[in-house]
C-alpha cells in the first residue's frame, strides 16, 4: 500500500498525539504563513516616489516598506565607499564568491591553491585600496558593507591558519614552555567574549605602538579577529592531529625524517584534511561574528544597514532593512554548511575514519 | 616516548645544536625571550604613551562617584554610589541573563532536539528548519531584530495582550505578580518538606523493587505531599491571595512585574540561537545510542516516555555533556552583545566607565577576568556533573 495517503497516515497521523501535533503545527504554519504574505506582499510599498515615506508610514504595521531597501540598498552593500567607484567592492564580492567556490571543488586540494588565495586576496586588497594602475585611491575609513564583512572573515580564517597551525603543533609539544605558553594563549582566548578583544583592538593597541605609528582601526579590528580566529582553528586543527594514529608519528620517526619534514610531510598533510569539515563551521562561525565590529564603530554589513535607517525619513523601518541583511548573511552560511555536510558525509564513506568530535561553535 | 639517549651509559655532557636534549632547552629558551621581549615592548610603549597622555594606572578610580544612570539592578544603586558597585551591578546583570538563559535554552534546546527525530513528518521538518535558519545568522542580527521588533510595537494603550493579564508593549513584557504573605511562607516550607519527603520515598521504593521485583508508584504520595498537603494548608489558613495584575493608569502600567524590552529582546534571542545549537548536541547524542538499546528495552514492553527517559537519555548524556558545556560557556560570552542593545550587563558598564575615567586597560582586564572566571566556574561545575552525575553507575 502507498500513495499520499497513506503516508500521511503513517507520517502525520499515526496516533492521537501525533495528530494533534499535525493539526496545531499545519494551523500556525498557515496563519503565518498568510500572515507574512499580507505583510511582506500584499500590504507593502515597494517604492516612495520622490522619497516620501508617508505612504509608508500609513502602513506602518501592516504592511512593509520595501521602498526603504531601494533608496538604501547601495548604501547597505558598499557603506560610504565613493558612488562612482563602487563598482570595485562589487568586483571585490565576486571575487570572494569566485575563490569561495573554487575552494570547494576537492580536485583543486593542492600546494597551488595558496598561490590562488594569494594572489586573490592581493588583488581585492589592491582594487579595495586603488592608487595603482589608474585606480584612485580609497581610504580604509571610506569601506563599508559586504565586502567588509567578506575581507575580515576570509583575511580573518586566511591568516590566522598558519599561526593555528604552528599554535596547534606547540600545544603538542614535549616542550614544556612553549606547550604552557600555547595552552594559555589558547585558552585566555577562548575564555573571553570576541566583544572583548576588539575593544582590545580598538582601546589598548594604540596605547602599544609608539607615538606616530597609528594602525588604522579596521586593521586593528582585523588583526583582533586573526588573533581570535586562530585560537578556535588550533583546537580544530589539534583535533585532526590527534584522530592520527600513533603508527603515523613511529612511521616517520622510523624513516628518520625530523620534526619538521615528519609533520609536513606526513602529519599535517593527513590531519589537515581530516578537519576540512569543522574547519568549514569554524569559518561560518567567523563570519558570523565579525558582525560584532559594529560594536566598535567599523562599518560591516550589518553596521551599514543599522546606519542606513538611522536617517529620519526611514526610521522606523528596521525590520525590513535586516530580514534583507539576514537573507544575505544566510545564503552564504547556508551554502556553506550544506557543503561542510556533505563532505562529512563523503569523507566519511571514503576513509571509513571516525568522526572528529568537534561540534560547530555558537 | 623515550629516546635511546635517556638509557645511555655514561652520557658525556655534549653542547651541540645536534644534541636533542640541548635543542630542546635552547629553542624554548629562545622562544620565551621572544615572547617576553615583545611583552616588554609591548608594555614599555604602553606605558610611555599612558604618560603622555597623563593617565594614571590603577584601580584607585573604582572608589570615586559613578554618576551613571542603571536602568534596571538586581540591588540597590543610585548614581552617587562610585564605580565598584556600579560594575558589581553589571557582573549580576549578567548572570541572571545568563542563568536564566541557560535554564530556558536547555529546555528548549532539548525539546527541539527530540522534535527533530520525530516520527511525525511535519514536526521533525519545522524542528529542522527552525534549527538551520538560526544557525546561520549572526546573534547580533538576530538581538537588533528582535529589539527592533519589540520597538514597533504598540504602546501601553495599545498593548498586545496574548494571554489574559500579561501585556506586551514597547515599554516590555508585563505580567501579574503575586504579593507576598506571610501564610505563603508555612505553604512553601510545605511543599519543600513535601518534596524532600518524596525523594526519601523514591529511594526507598527503588531499594525495595530491587529486592522484590515489585514496582511501587512514586506519583500517589507525591502528588499527595506536595500539592495536596500545601493546597491543604492554604484553604485552612483562609485561602489568601492578593494578585497584583497590570492594570492601564493614563500612559503606562500599575502593578505586575516589568521585563525590559532590552532584558526580553537579549533573553530571547540568547535562548532561541542557543537552543538551536543544543538541540543539534541533543539530536547526536540521542542518535549516538545503539538502536539495540530501543529494541531491547521495546521488548522490555517499556512505552517510549520512559524508554527516553531511564534507557536512552541517561546514555545519551555522556556524549551530550561537553559540547553542552561549550554551549553553556558560548551563551554566557554571547550576552555580552548585551551592549548593542543597552542591556547593561558588565560590558556595556565597563565601557561606559572606561569611557568616563579613562581607564581603558583597568576596564578590559575587569571584563575579561569576570568572563574568564565565569568560564572557568561553569567548566569546573560541568566536569564535577560529569564525574559524579553523568556517568553514575558505569
Amino acid at each position: 500500500m502507498s500513495g499520499p495517503l497513506s503516508w500521511a497516515r503513517a507520517n502525520l497521523f499515526s496516533s492521537w498525539p501525533s495528530t494533534a501535533v499535525s493539526l496545531l503545527l499545519a494551523y500556525l504554519l498557515v496563519r503565518g504563513l498568510f500572515g507574512f504574505v499580507d505583510w511582506a506582499i500584499v500590504n507593502a510599498v515597494w517604492s516612495v516616489p520622490g522619497g516620501d515615506t508617508e505612504v509608508c508610514r500609513a502602513v506602518a504595521g501592516s504592511g512593509a516598506c520595501w521602498a526603504v531597501v531601494g533608496a538604501k540598498y547601495r548604501f547597505i552593500l558598499f557603506g560610504t565607499y565613493p558612488y562612482d567607484e563602487q563598482w570595485r567592492p562589487a568586483v571585490c564580492v565576486a571575487l570572494f564568491i569566485a575563490l569561495y567556490a573554487l575552494s570547494a571543488n576537492r580536485a583543486l586540494w593542492r600546494r597551488e591553491l595558496v598561490l590562488v588565495w594569494l594572489a586573490v586576496l592581493g588583488a581585492i586588497g589592491g582594487l579595495m585600496w586603488g592608487g595603482i594602475l589608474g585606480l584612485t585611491a580609497v581610504p580604509q575609513d571610506r569601506w563599508g558593507g559586504l565586502p567588509v564583512t567578506l575581507i575580515l572573515a576570509t583575511f580573518g580564517i586566511a591568516l590566522a591558519f598558519p599561526i593555528a597551525v604552528l599554535v596547534a603543533l606547540g600545544r603538542r609539544s614535549n616542550m614544556p614552555a612553549i606547550r604552557w605558553l600555547c595552552i594559555a594563549y589558547i585558552e585566555l582566548v577562548r575564555g573571553v567574549p570576541l566583544i572583548s578583544l576588539l575593544f582590545v583592538a580598538s582601546v589598548i593597541f594604540p596605547l602599544f605602538f609608539p607615538e606616530g605609528l597609528d594602525l588604522d582601526k579596521l586593521l586593528r579590528a582585523q588583526i583582533a579577529i586573526i588573533l581570535f580566529a586562530a585560537a578556535y582553528l588550533a583546537e580544530v586543527i589539534r583535533g585532526g592531529l590527534q584522530s592520527l594514529s600513533d603508527g603515523q608519528y613511529e612511521a616517520a620517526d622510523a624513516l628518520g625524517l625530523g620534526y619538521w619534514r615528519k609533520m609536513a610531510l606526513v602529519i599535517l598533510p593527513q590531519a589537515l584534511r581530516q578537519v576540512i569539515p569543522p574547519l568549514v563551521n569554524t569559518f561560518i562561525a567567523l563570519f558570523k561574528d565579525t558582525s560584532l565590529v559594529l560594536i566598535i564603530g567599523i562599518f560591516d554589513l550589518l553596521s551599514a544597514a543599522k546606519t542606513a535607517i538611522v536617517e529620519p525619513a526611514w526610521q522606523g523601518f528596521g525590520i525590513e532593512v535586516y530580514l534583507v541583511v539576514a537573507s544575505i548573511y544566510f545564503a552564504f552560511c547556508f551554502a556553506m554548511s550544506r557543503y561542510s555536510q556533505s563532505l562529512e558525509g563523503r569523507l566519511l564513506r571514503t576513509q571509513h575514519q571516525s568522526r572528529i568530535p568537534l561540534p560547530r561553535r555558537g | 616516548m623515550k629516546s635511546n639517549d635517556d638509557h645511555a651509559p655514561r652520557r658525556r655532557l655534549t653542547v651541540s645544536l645536534n644534541d636533542r636534549a640541548f635543542r630542546a632547552i635552547a629553542i624554548q629558551v629562545v622562544v620565551v625571550s621572544l615572547v617576553a621581549a615583545v611583552g616588554w615592548y609591548l608594555v614599555a610603549n604602553t606605558l610611555r604613551n599612558l604618560d603622555l597622555r597623563g593617565i594614571a594606572t590603577g584601580f584607585a578610580f573604582l572608589g570615586r562617584e559613578a554618576g551613571l544612570p542603571i536602568a534596571e539592578s538586581p540591588i540597590a544603586y543610585a548614581p552617587t554610589d562610585d564605580y565598584g558597585r556600579a560594575l558589581l551591578i553589571g557582573v549580576l546583570n549578567t548572570l541572571k541573563v545568563a542563568a536564566i538563559g541557560i535554564v530556558l535554552a536547555t529546555v528548549l534546546g532539548t525539546a527541539i532536539g527530540i522534535a527533530r527525530l520525530s516520527k511525525n513528518w511535519l514536526l521533525a521538518r519545522v524542528s529542522a528548519i527552525y534549527v538551520e535558519v538560526v544557525r546561520d545568522l549572526p546573534l547580533l542580527l538576530q538581538l537588533l531584530f528582535w529589539y527592533t521588533l519589540l520597538q514597533i510595537l504598540p504602546g501601553p494603550r495599545g498593548a498586545l495582550q496574548p494571554v489574559p493579564g500579561v501585556y506586551l508593549s514597547n515599554r516590555g513584557l508585563l505580567f501579574p505578580s503575586m504579593v507576598w504573605d506571610r501564610a505563603h511562607l508555612a505553604i512553601l516550607g510545605l511543599a519543600v518538606l513535601g518534596l524532600t519527603l518524596t525523594i526519601v520515598y523514591r529511594r526507598f521504593a527503588r531499594a525495595a523493587q530491587l529486592r522484590d521485583g515489585r514496582h511501587r508508584p512514586v506519583w500517589p504520595l507525591a502528588c499527595l505531599l506536595m500539592v495536596a498537603a500545601p493546597a491543604g494548608a492554604w484553604a485552612a489558613l483562609g485561602l489568601p491571595v492578593e494578585i497584583d495584575v497590570p492594570v492601564l493608569k493614563g500612559f503606562n502600567f500599575r502593578g505586575g512585574v516589568l521585563v525590559s524590552p532590552e532584558f526580553f529582546a537579549l533573553l530571547f534571542g540568547l535562548v532561541t540561537y542557543t537552543a538551536a545549537f543544543i538541540a543539534e548536541i541533543v539530536r547526536a547524542g540521542i542518535l549516538s545510542v545503539s538502536p539495540g538499546q530501543w529494541e531491547a528495552a521495546r521488548a522490555l514492553g517499556l512505552p517510549t516516555g520512559l524508554i527516553l527517559g531511564r534507557i536512552v537519555l541517561p546514555q545519551a548524556l555522556r556524549v551530550i555533556v561537553p559540547p553542552l558545556t561549550s554551549q553553556y560557556l558560548n551563551l554566557t560570552k554571547n550576552s555580552s552583545l548585551a551592549v548593542a542593545i543597552g542591556y547593561q550587563d558588565i560590558v556595556s558598564i565597563a565601557n561606559t566607565t572606561l569611557n568616563q575615567t579613562g581607564q581603558a586597560i583597568e576596564g578590559i582586564a575587569i571584563i575579561m577576568a569576570v568572563y574568564l572566571s565565569i568560564s572557568l566556574s561553569i567548566s569546573l561545575f560541568m566536569s564535577w556533573f560529569d564525574h559524579h552525575v553523568a556517568l553514575k553507575g558505569r
